[in-house]
């Protein structure tokens, strides 16, 4: 345990400390490709599958983590598929899979005998439990989604940027897609059942959303993307400690505040400048 | 490259492609020679982009062959040596993408993706914003530029991988008179310093009428003309700057009855 000035002062909190960062960093390093292509909610209709995912473990008696990671990435690779192959678009591939997701993990919980703590704890895992062991396999996690972003990140971003000539151009736009689909599922299912899944889910896109206000380049806003999760992963638990709040909600909730800040200093510089020649923020274009 | 000069860049034979009964392209050939520049009219519904996605091998044709520098568009090796501008490109308003990682993405056609970008690859890259007039602007988010410093963008994307073939979709529609002007230039600049060939998808050719080697026009799935400006000219189309009946004329096309 390390000496850590309060509220880090206590060894569960720096394990907490250690695993919230760790998600922090790379989770928006994955949403700032799919919040591109549209996918924001990619990581919540995950969520769902995994929900299906660990009914079906416990159904069958097989690790619950292990079938949901199965269920979530073909789900994953499912949603890709049908939005790229134009069958449906990005929302409504993901509304496709939310709902089958979600319907037959009710179905297959009920056929257990009902629902129990035991599904929850799997989703929804408290960050203020953590064990060294689930800590350090989140930051294991989380260094090799980001050694993996930064070997595609220059492929990823062709491919965000134009799908069609990507694909004249020879790159790899399938295989492309689905490694980030499945890493996208990994990243959840591996970190929900320590941080939770609305942590995971939210930290893909809160911080990319921030990101997008300021930033003048791509690189530079996937950079703010992760500083801005980090930065909301240490003062959230923070906050969630001195008062004795839910640390997910809490870490959520400062994201969404500093996004909210971010934008209205950003309106306010932005009137302040007349025209802003540098950055121009379109007030509500991020919701679009 | 010079051992490749005597192949036509591209050829497509006997193409057709329906979509369930409705034919679309009805044996249609079309061949583009090394540093030809070659325009591709037709009204809307003439089968122009259908023909153009089966070029580019986005599209399997029902019947026919495509080859591209001799090779089946699957089967190309050096995918650099096609270039393609998607019609309308534009980024999202939130996209925070300058123009310089924009128009270095097409540089990977060349580099390839792995490889981090050495010397040669970064003076392309600026080479490529500088021949469309955009090299100051290369720290500038492209969404924030006008619709044809945006088309300008997306041009030196794909010019930055050097191609021998440029194929590019409705390159002017809506575009202002000074981004068309530029426009004209890059492309003469590319057709005269690289000898690349190009074939332009358009209802209007506008400013780059004066350039063409041949006009391609298309009706109904079918190739009704192919041929120099000149000839088309001489049926009575005018088709300068300031004059361009053209797009008129194809509408005069659709018309059932408008044989040849």
């Amino acid at each position: 345990m390390l000496s850590l000035p309060y509220p880090f002062d206590r060894g569960y909190m720096q394990l907490a400390l250690v695993a919230a960062v760790a998600v922090g960093a790379s989770a928006p390093l994955i949403g700032a490709f799919l919040v591109q292509k549209r996918l924001s909610l990619m990581g919540d209709g995950i969520g769902h599958l995994a929900f299906a995912g660990v009914a079906a473990g416990l159904l069958l008696g097989v690790w619950p983590v292990a079938a949901a990671l199965v269920v979530a990435v073909t789900g994953a690779v499912g949603i890709e598929r049908l939005r790229s192959r134009g069958r449906a678009s990005g929302d409504l591939a993901l509304a496709l899979f939310f709902y089958s997701g979600i319907a037959a993990g009710v179905v297959m919980v009920g056929a257990s005998g009902g629902l129990d703590a035991s599904v929850l704890s799997y989703l929804f895992g408290s960050i203020l439990t953590v064990s060294p062991a689930d800590a350090w396999t989140v930051v294991g996690l989380g260094a090799a989604i980001v050694v993996i972003m930064a070997v595609l990140g220059r492929a990823l971003f062709a491919v965000v940027l134009d799908e069609e000539s990507a694909r004249v151009a020879g790159l790899p736009v399938e295989a492309l897609n689905t490694v980030l689909a499945a890493l996208a599922a990994i990243a959840i299912v591996g970190a929900m059942r320590v941080v939770g899944l609305l942590l995971v889910a939210a930290l893909m896109v809160l911080p990319v959303a921030t990101s997008q206000l300021v930033a003048g380049s791509f690189r530079a806003a996937v950079a703010v993307a992760m500083a801005v999760g980090m930065a909301s992963c240490v003062v959230g638990l923070g906050i969630a400690r001195v008062w004795a709040l839910p640390p997910g909600g809490t870490i959520v909730l400062t994201a969404a505040a500093v996004f909210a800040v971010t934008s209205l200093v950003a309106d306010r510089l932005l009137h302040r400048a007349g025209k802003a020649p540098g950055r121009t923020v379109v007030p509500g274009s991020h919701l679009r | 490259m010079n051992d490749h000069a005597a192949e036509p860049v591209l050829e497509a034979e006997n193409l057709s492609f329906s979509y369930g009964h409705e034919p679309v392209l009805d044996g249609v050939s079309l061949t583009v020679a090394p540093g030809e520049f070659v325009a591709l009219v037709g009204p809307n519904g003439s089968g122009k982009s259908t023909l153009l996605r089966c070029l580019l091998g986005l599209l399997k044709p029902r019947a026919g062959e495509v080859r591209l520098f001799g090779a089946a568009p699957a089967d190309l090796r050096h995918r650099w040596r096609l270039g393609y501008v998607p019609q309308r490109a534009a980024l999202a308003r939130e996209m925070p993408a300058t123009v310089e990682e924009v128009v270095g993405a097409g540089r990977l056609a060349r580099s390839g993706w792995r490889r981090r970008f050495d010397a040669a690859d970064r003076t392309e890259i600026e080479h490529a914003m500088s021949s469309v007039a955009l090299l100051e602007h290369r720290r500038r988010r492209v969404s924030e530029l006008s619709g044809g410093q945006q088309q300008r963008a997306f041009i030196a994307k794909a010019l930055a991988a050097q191609p021998e073939l440029l194929v590019l979709d409705e390159p002017v529609a809506g575009v202002d008179a000074e981004s068309q002007h530029r426009f004209r230039d890059s492309l003469t600049h590319l057709v005269a310093e690289h000898s690349a060939a190009v074939l332009l998808v358009s209802h209007e050719l506008g400013a780059v009428a004066d350039d063409l080697d041949r006009v391609v026009v298309m009706r109904r799935g079918k190739v009704y003309f192919d041929g120099p400006p000149a000839d088309l000219v001489a049926t009575g189309v005018s088709l300068g700057v300031h004059h361009d009946d053209l797009p008129l004329w194809l509408e005069g096309l659709v018309k059932p009855d408008n044989g040849t």
